[in-house]
Order: structure tokens, then C-alpha cells, then sequence
């Protein structure tokens, strides 16, 4: 028996070895197919296309008017005194809103991770604004602010931050602090929780030995804590800046960029500009400039995670 | 039940090739152990019995049946994990009647092995528990009981004791050995721990760095390893390596003794056991002793021999020494293994 | 830590000031929603800015449910949600068991692949998504937004269903093979049913993204049946801006699965956001 086995030996190892290759090689593609189609043909193949209408004239209001046309858009754009503000306005928007999302969000994990009564309770109640739905955030907070319904332009008048209690969104001068801080109410769970993950992966034993060396509470906190979350914290905060710079709902909803443009930041031109003019070509010609800043500062972030990985 | 036959059996991973050109026969109802340091390449080996790990090159038969290309399930063998991998959602005994039940047979007909095999490792009460509710040494048993039921042609152990204590794992190995001798199936066992490996094999294989060192019943790997690797890795404490002089006239100690033994020799090795310790004035050494270890049954004694180095002797009950003390050494000349400056062992002296 | 040192009463205090400072914030917002959903239309503009209502109502619940077309819009949501966050969990569990349980060629670029999708401009892609969607006639339908969704939902779920295979054991699953189950045997048997805590977490991150979606939603539909909760109640709030009480009702209504399935997916929010890397 072992015989003929023998004699059948050279031709059957190609076809196993075939077989064996399918199982390895092809198989993980196979549950990987449905999720890779459908990031192509929903994501990658429309990024392309939007890519180069950036190059053409679409409009759909004129649709004769169709056509490549070159770097038209992105004359007109350099031009356009709205997209310059837009820009200024994305990086305050960004800056603002991840400034004080970290600093509230880290004040929130240091304090949840010190045992207090009511725990649990708390962390499900402070978390909460994380699952409300962004424009329903938007509404609330528009409506906050709003005199005849919130208190919040009352508080501010009768603290004096105020002269009367106004609307801040009909202020082009204070507009744009109204979405900043709603987001930053949207975000602070975001970073509570992802600094608190961290936070707790410090091992108790290193707090245990500062403690022994006579560290404060403020000591193990600056030579403990922050040289431990650090690289940490430059990374989720350097993603979490693109996230907000792309995030245009809260901005679209509270004020539509107004009012006289002093809330306008790149994603919600590049919106508005595609849903109410219907000029998908110049629309897209904003998103490249804002693709191609967001790729400056991520290259950026790649040259500084570089460096805080070494370390 | 079968035995193995491993023809020039490779292992890559991308480029890096991890086992090199392995061949090995495994007898039918032969209990082999493979040791080696960590990272040589044993659970590699064993999970490529498996059928886990795809064969790189070479061929693999069990029974005589060629199972390069089989998938696990069609291999017939059972493997007892060293995390034990039980199924956590699973009962014990379902977890041990859970290979009967992906072939198809009835509960009734599954009840029968499993109720045998909880009896032989005395997990009777435990078959309704969970893992999570069973202490280290109960999810072990299940896990063999999980191998046992399954009658296979063989058995695949990758270091199954070493999450337990010291107690237990005396106890364990004493419950595969019996195991083993009652059942008799073929028995592949991955191991870092040398006493498990020499009272439980029939053969141990002593890898290092992805290569067969040296196959051998226990006793044939204490006295006549075949490498200097070998001789340092079986026997506990370690092998003494002493550095040898050739001249005109033969061999030197580093302190001068003259030996008898073929030329080439580059190292002598003794085992701690063929120290002899004498008085200083008897000994072929004189040395001093730096620490006594004193194990009740047996005294470690580490020295510093003049001209030759640290040394360590192991003596049988008690001696009367303290730290400092001088004292002689004498080599038994016929427990003497003599390495060539490759490694290899050389025939002995006289 | 510091279980030997007394701590000062002044900071103590000060801790749980700043907690019931944290807390406050965290749900003024939500309670004045409330508040005005549940004040009299009548004494809107007499109490809007009380701290209390001093008459409470459910009318302006009943409005919006019984006479409104906000219950269309929440069945079109839910519709939309569920079966966006079905269909992602689905997909994105298959691509995180590769991702978890195999290594192979191109690995890595698509690991890379995925996560360009988290980093460029969703807004980029909203103009040529309107064409392509239009040429195939699906505008107003609600199947072209469940399609959308998913695609933009696989990345983030695929990781996440990534870190929840990881979390079990190789062995366990190379043990069901030994035992006898081919791959899917052991992936229907034994790892399935360790991972449904998993694929539940999947579902309602899903679940929350979707339901929230507005931007799309508004480019991609504007027919009034097929409108989605957030879209119909901003149509509604240009329309009708001057019904506080109702529209603060449909508020808390929109508020009401996403709370839900808040409370369910609590426990996974950490693994959540930090697999997600840079979902929000
Ligand atoms: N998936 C893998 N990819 C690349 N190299 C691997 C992989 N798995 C194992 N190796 C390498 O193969 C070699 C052998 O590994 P193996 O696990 O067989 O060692 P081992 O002898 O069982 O060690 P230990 O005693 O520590 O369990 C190691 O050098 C390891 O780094
Ligand atoms: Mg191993």
C-alpha cells in the first residue's frame, strides 16, 4: 500500500500545495471582500471622482455649462475672500474646540479615576452627551442661547460677560464661541474616556514606589501621569483635530456659517456650497484645499509621532 | 493508534526560516518529549503535527498516511494546550464530549466516554461546572479528559503543567505517566522542565535554534550526550566545562594535571555529581569554596578552582565546610566527556 | 493609592463640587429640552427662561406623535439604522476575523486602506455620492442611505470586531478544530457565541452613528416620506421656528433610542473610541 502511495507521490503534492495555497493565501480575502467592495465603490472610487471635479465645471443649477476647465476653481478660490475667512475660522474652530475639550476631558478622567460615592452613576451621567445625536446637540444648544427660550444669554448679562441678554450666534464678533461650545460639551467624553483608558493602564505599582520615595499627589502627577500619557495624549489629540476640522453638522445647524460668514469654516463651505448653490465643481475644489491642509498637518503629526515614539 | 515519521521537515515564516531539516520517527505508543531552550522551535514542531501551522517543506505521515496538506479534524489527534483552551461557554462535560458532539453522535451514545473519563481523572462532580467556576489543576484535568474521550491515534501535550504549582505538577505528571502506560497511544510532550521530560519519556528530543541535537532514551542523553548543547542542557545543576591545554605530551588542566585522552579534545566536561570532594591535600584541584548550599539530600558546593575557575561540586547528604574553606577536587575518570572545539562529543578517555 | 494619606477636607469637598460641576453640565442642556417640551405653549414665552415650569404638559407630545409627520420620520430612522448597523456588524465582524486571525499579503495596505478612510473630508465624497446616486435613480430612497452608511461605518466597526476577536484565545478555536469543526464549524460553535457581547457593542455604536447622520441624509433626500428624523426636524425647524414646545418634544423623542442604546454599550465605550482610533 505504502507503495503504490509512493509511486502516486509527485503528482499529488501540486494540487494539495494548490489547495493549501487557497486556504492561506485567499481565504482571509474572502471575508474581507465584502467590506473592501463596498469602501471602494462607496468611498474610494466617489473620492476620485470628487477629486477631479475639482478640475471641471459642474454646476447642476447650470447644466449646460459642464466641462473640464482646469485650475479655474481654484483661481476663483484664491480670490474668494469667504474661503480665506473659512480657513482662518478652521483653524480657531479646531484650536478652540480641542483646547478645551483635552483640558475638560482630562480634568474629568483624573477625577473618575479617584473613588468617590455614586461612581458608576456619574461616569453613565457624564458620558451621556457622547450618544446624543449631533444635530439634536446643535438644536439644543441654538436654543440655549436663544433669549426668548434659554437662560444662558440671561446668566451671561447678569454676570456681566454680556451688556443685554442677546443671541452671541446673531454676533458675527462672539457667533462663533456658540458652536464651539457645544462641541466641546459633544467632545469632553471623548476625551474623558480615551484619557481615562489610559490613565488606567498606568501600573498602580509605579504610584506604590513614588509613594515610598515620598512623592506629593502633584509630583506623582507630573512625573508619573503626563511622561506616561504623553505620547499618548499628542497622538489622540492630533487625530481628534482632524475629526473636528472635518466636522461640519453642529456649525451647519446652529448657524449656517452666518451670520456674514463669521462661522464658516472650510467643511461647512464646502457644504453649503454643494447643497444650497448646487456647484459641486467649486465645492469640490474646497474640499481638495482643505484635503491638502489637513495632509500638511498630518504629515506633521507623522514627522512628531515619530519622535515621541522614539523616546 | 500510529506512529510518526517527520522526513526532512521545514518551518518558514515569510524568509526567516525557524526548523531546519527535521526527521524523526515516533513509534507506535512510544512517549517522546521535546525539550529546548525557550523560542528553538518546539510548540512549531508540535503544531505542525497538529496540523495548525501549515508544513513549509518535507513530508509528515502518520499511520503511513501522508498529512501534509490534512486539516486538524481529519487528523485524529487530540492536543492538551498550556493555556487548556477550554470552551468557557461550555460545561465540563460538554466541553469533553464536544469532539462527538461536531461528529454527529447522539447524547446518549457521548454519555458513556465522557462519564469514563471523568471517572479515571476524578472530575464525576464537576461535569455541570463552568471553567470559570474550577481551580488550575481541575480545568487541566478536564482538558486531558477532553483529549482522552476522544480516543485518538495520538496525543500532542505543549507544556501542560507549567501554569500550575510546584505540588500539582508532581501530581499531574504522575497522572499523564499512568496515563500513558494504561493507554498506551503515541505521545507527543513539549516541555521547558527537565524532570517532567526525563521520568515521563521514552525518548526525549533535544532541540536548539529550529535543529535535532540529539534523540535518546534519558539515560542514554546523561551519560553519552552527543554535543556539548546536550550536556549542558540535561542535568541539573549544569554540567562543569573546564577549558584543556594540548602540549607535546598530551592534555593539561588549566592547572597543570595531565589527562590521557585523544588529542583533538578542546573541552572536558563533568557533571557536578562526578566531583569528588577530598581533603585539600588529596585532590588532582585545590580550590576554595565560595557558597554551600545545603539541600538536605544533597550539598552544592561552588567553588574557585586555582588556575581553572569557578567550579561546582554536588555531594551526596552533608559535608563540613563553610565559605572560604579550602578543598581538593578529584575528576571520576569514567564520568569524564571530553568536546572537540566544534562542540561534538569525542570517546571516552582510557 | 494614597490609602494611608489623609486627604485635606477642603479638597474632598472641592472633588465633589467638581463633580456636581461635570455632572450639571452634562445634563442642563438635556434637562431644558425637557423642560420646554413639557411647558404649556402658552406660558412658553412667560416662563422660557425659569428655572422650573410651573405647569406641566404632555400636548406638545401628543402634537408631534399623533399630528405630525415626525413618527414617519422615526420609522424611516429606525429602518435606516438598524439596518445600516445590521449590515455593517455583519461585514465588519467578517473583516475583523481576518484582520484578527490571519496574517497574508496586502495586510497592511489595507489596514492602511481603511484608515484613510477615517482621516479625509466624508464631505468630499457628498457631491460625487449625489451623481452616482441620482444615475442609478435611488435619490429619496431610503436603501441609498442604509448603503452609505454601512460603507462609512465598516472601517471603524471592522476594528472594533478586530479587538473583540483578539480577546479571544487562538487556542480556543484551534482546540474546536482538533476537535473536529472545520474553520466556519469553529467559528459558528465555539467563537460566535463568545463574541455576542462583541457584536452587540458593533450594533449600537452603529446604531447611534447612523441614527445622528444629518449631513447626507439632507443632500440625498427631500421627499417628505422618505425624510429621516434629523432631517425632517430641521425642515421643520425652518419652517415652523416658533414652536419651541414642539419641537423640543420631537427632540426628546430623537433622544430617546440613542439614550437606549447608550445605556447598552456603555460598558464598550472605551474599548469603543480607543479601537476607533479617531471616530468621534
Ligand atoms: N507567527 C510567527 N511568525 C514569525 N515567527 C514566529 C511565529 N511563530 C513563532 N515564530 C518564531 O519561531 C520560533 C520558534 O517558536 P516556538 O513557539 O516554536 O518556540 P518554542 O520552542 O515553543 O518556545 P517556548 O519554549 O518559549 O514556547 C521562534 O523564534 C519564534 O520567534
Ligand atoms: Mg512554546
Amino acid at each position: 500500500m505504502s507503495a503504490t502511495q509512493e509511486e502516486r507521490a509527485p503528482g499529488m503534492p501540486r494540487a494539495r500545495l494548490a489547495r493549501a495555497w487557497l486556504r492561506y493565501a485567499v481565504e482571509p480575502y474572502l471575508y474581507l471582500s465584502p467590506a473592501l467592495l463596498l469602501i471602494c465603490f462607496v468611498m474610494l472610487i466617489p473620492l476620485a471622482i470628487g477629486i477631479s471635479y475639482a478640475f471641471q465645471s459642474i454646476n447642476l443649477l447650470r447644466p449646460f455649462d459642464a466641462g473640464f476647465i482646469g485650475l479655474e476653481n481654484f483661481e476663483a478660490l484664491a480670490g474668494d475672500g469667504r474661503f480665506w475667512t473659512a480657513l482662518t475660522n478652521t483653524f480657531w474652530w479646531t484650536f478652540g474646540s480641542v483646547t478645551l475639550q483635552f483640558l475638560l476631558g482630562l480634568g474629568l478622567a483624573l477625577l473618575l479615576s479617584t473613588r468617590f460615592h455614586g461612581k458608576r452613576l456619574v461616569q453613565a451621567l457624564v458620558f451621556l452627551p457622547w450618544a446624543v445625536p449631533t444635530f439634536l446637540t446643535a438644536l439644543t444648544w441654538s436654543w440655549l442661547f436663544n433669549p426668548v427660550i434659554g437662560p444662558l444669554p440671561h446668566w451671561a448679562a447678569a454676570v456681566g460677560l454680556l451688556s443685554e441678554p442677546y443671541n452671541i450666534l446673531a454676533n458675527p464678533d462672539t457667533a462663533l464661541w456658540g458652536p464651539v461650545l457645544a462641541n466641546v460639551w459633544y467632545g469632553v467624553p471623548f476625551f474623558a474616556i480615551t484619557l481615562l483608558a489610559a490613565l488606567q493602564s498606568i501600573p498602580s505599582e509605579l504610584y506604590e514606589a513614588a509613594e515610598i520615595d515620598g512623592a506629593s499627589p502633584w509630583q506623582c502627577f507630573t512625573k508619573i501621569t503626563l511622561p506616561f500619557l504623553g505620547p499618548m495624549i499628542a497622538i489622540t489629540v492630533m487625530l481628534r483635530a482632524i475629526w473636528i476640522a472635518n466636522f461640519a453638522d453642529l456649525i451647519f445647524v446652529m448657524t449656517g456659517g452666518g451670520p456674514a460668514n463669521s462661522t464658516q469654516i472650510l467643511a461647512t463651505y464646502v457644504f453649503t456650497t454643494a447643497f444650497r448653490k448646487l456647484d459641486f465643481g467649486y465645492a469640490s475644489a474646497i474640499a481638495v484645499a482643505l484635503l491638502g491642509v489637513l495632509m500638511v498637518y498630518a504629515v506633521i503629526l507623522l514627522v512628531v509621532r515619530e519622535k515621541l515614539v522614539r523616546v | 493508534m500510529a506512529g510518526m515519521e517527520m522526513r526532512a521537515l521545514r518551518k518558514s515564516y515569510g524568509g526567516l526560516e525557524v526548523l531546519h531539516d527535521i526527521d524523526l520517527t515516533i513509534d507506535d505508543g512510544e512517549f517522546v518529549v521535546l525539550v529546548g531552550p525557550s523560542g528553538c522551535g518546539k510548540s512549531t514542531l508540535l503544531r505542525m503535527i497538529a496540523g495548525l501551522e501549515p508544513i513549509t517543506g518535507g513530508e509528515f505521515r502518520i499511520g503511513g498516511r501522508r498529512m501534509n496538506e490534512v486539516p486538524p479534524r481529519d487528523r485524529d489527534i487530540a492536543m492538551v494546550f498550556q493555556s487548556y483552551a477550554l470552551y468557557p461557554h461550555m460545561s465540563v462535560g460538554r466541553n469533553m464530549g464536544f469532539s462527538m458532539e461536531i461528529r454527529r453522535r447522539p447524547a446518549a451514545e457521548r454519555a458513556g466516554p465522557v462519564a469514563a473519563a471523568a471517572r479515571t481523572l476524578g472530575l464525576d462532580r464537576l461535569l455541570e461546572r463552568f471553567p470559570k467556576a474550577l481551580s488550575g489543576g481541575q480545568r487541566q484535568r478536564v482538558a486531558m479528559g477532553r483529549a482522552i474521550v476522544r480516543d485518538p491515534q495520538a496525543f500532542l501535550f505543549d507544556e501542560p503543567l507549567s501554569n500550575l504549582d510546584a505540588a500539582l505538577r508532581v501530581e499531574m505528571r504522575l497522572e499523564i505517566a499512568r496515563l500513558h502506560q494504561r493507554l498506551g497511544t503515541t505521545t507527543v510532550y513539549v516541555t521547558h522542565d527537565q524532570v517532567e521530560a526525563m521520568t515521563l519519556a521514552d525518548r526525549i528530543v533535544v532541540m536548539n535554534g529550529g535543529v535535532i541535537q540529539q534523540v535518546g532514551n534519558p539515560l542514554e542523553l546523561y551519560d553519552r550526550p552527543a554535543n556539548r548543547f546536550v550536556a549542558q542542557f540535561i542535568g541539573s545543576p549544569t554540567m562543569n566545562l573546564l577549558d584543556l591545554v594540548a602540549d607535546a605530551d598530551g592534555l593539561r588542566l588549566g592547572n597543570g594535571v595531565r589527562l590521557l585522552g585523544p588529542a583533538p579534545a578542546a573541552q572536558l566536561g563533568i557533571r557536578p555529581e562526578h566531583l569528588a570532594v577530598v581533603a585539600p591535600a588529596d585532590g588532582e584541584i585545590t580550590a576554595q569554596a565560595l557558597v554551600i548550599e545545603r539541600l538536605g539530600s544533597d550539598t552544592n558546593v561552588f567553588t574557585e578552582a586555582e588556575g581553572i575557575g569557578p567550579l561546582l561540586a554536588r555531594v551526596h547528604g552533608n559535608v563540613d565546610l563553610r565559605p572560604g574553606d579550602r578543598l581538593g577536587l578529584r575528576l571520576i575518570r569514567e564520568r569524564i566527556h571530553l568536546f572537540d572545539a566544534a562542540g561534538r562529543r569525542l570517546p571516552p578517555m582510557h | 493609592m494614597a490609602a494611608l494619606r489623609r486627604t485635606p477636607p477642603a479638597l474632598v469637598a472641592g472633588k465633589y463640587a467638581a463633580i456636581a460641576a461635570y455632572v450639571a453640565f452634562a445634563l442642563f442642556p438635556l434637562y431644558w429640552l425637557l423642560k420646554i417640551a413639557l411647558t404649556p405653549d402658552t406660558l412658553i414665552f412667560s416662563d422660557g427662561t425659569a428655572l422650573w415650569p410651573s405647569e406641566l404638559t404632555l400636548d406638545n407630545f401628543r402634537t408631534v406623535i399623533f399630528q405630525s409627520d415626525f413618527m414617519a420620520y422615526f420609522r424611516n430612522s429606525v429602518t435606516v439604522s438598524l439596518s445600516t448597523a445590521a449590515a455593517t456588524t455583519l461585514i465588519a465582524a467578517a473583516a475583523g476575523y481576518a484582520f484578527s486571525r490571519f496574517t497574508f499579503r496586502g495586510k497592511r495596505w489595507v489596514v492602511a486602506l481603511m484608515l484613510l478612510t477615517q482621516m479625509f473630508p466624508l464631505l468630499m465624497i457628498i457631491a460625487p455620492i449625489y451623481k452616482l446616486v441620482a444615475a442609478i435613480g435611488l435619490l429619496n430612497s431610503l436603501t441609498s442611505l442604509i448603503v452609505v452608511y454601512t460603507a462609512f461605518n465598516i472601517p471603524f466597526a471592522t476594528f472594533l470586531m478586530q479587538s473583540f476577536f483578539d480577546g479571544i484565545p487562538r487556542d480556543l478555536e484551534e482546540a474546536a478544530m482538533i476537535d473536529g469543526c472545520t474553520r466556519l464549524q469553529a467559528l459558528r460553535v465555539v467563537i460566535l457565541p463568545l463574541t455576542l457581547p462583541g457584536l452587540g457593542a458593533t450594533l449600537g455604536f452603529v446604531f447611534t452613528a447612523a441614527w445622528s447622520e444629518l449631513l447626507f441624509a439632507l443632500m440625498l433626500i427631500n421627499s417628505n416620506d422618505a425624510m429621516t428624523f434629523p432631517v425632517g426636524l430641521l425642515t421643520f425647524v425652518s419652517k415652523f421656528s416658533v414652536d419651541w414646545g414642539q419641537m423640543m418634544a420631537a427632540g426628546v423623542l430623537a433622544l430617546v433610542p440613542s439614550c437606549l442604546f447608550f445605556l447598552f454599550i456603555q460598558r464598550y465605550l472605551v474599548q469603543g473610541l480607543t479601537s476607533g482610533a479617531v471616530k468621534g
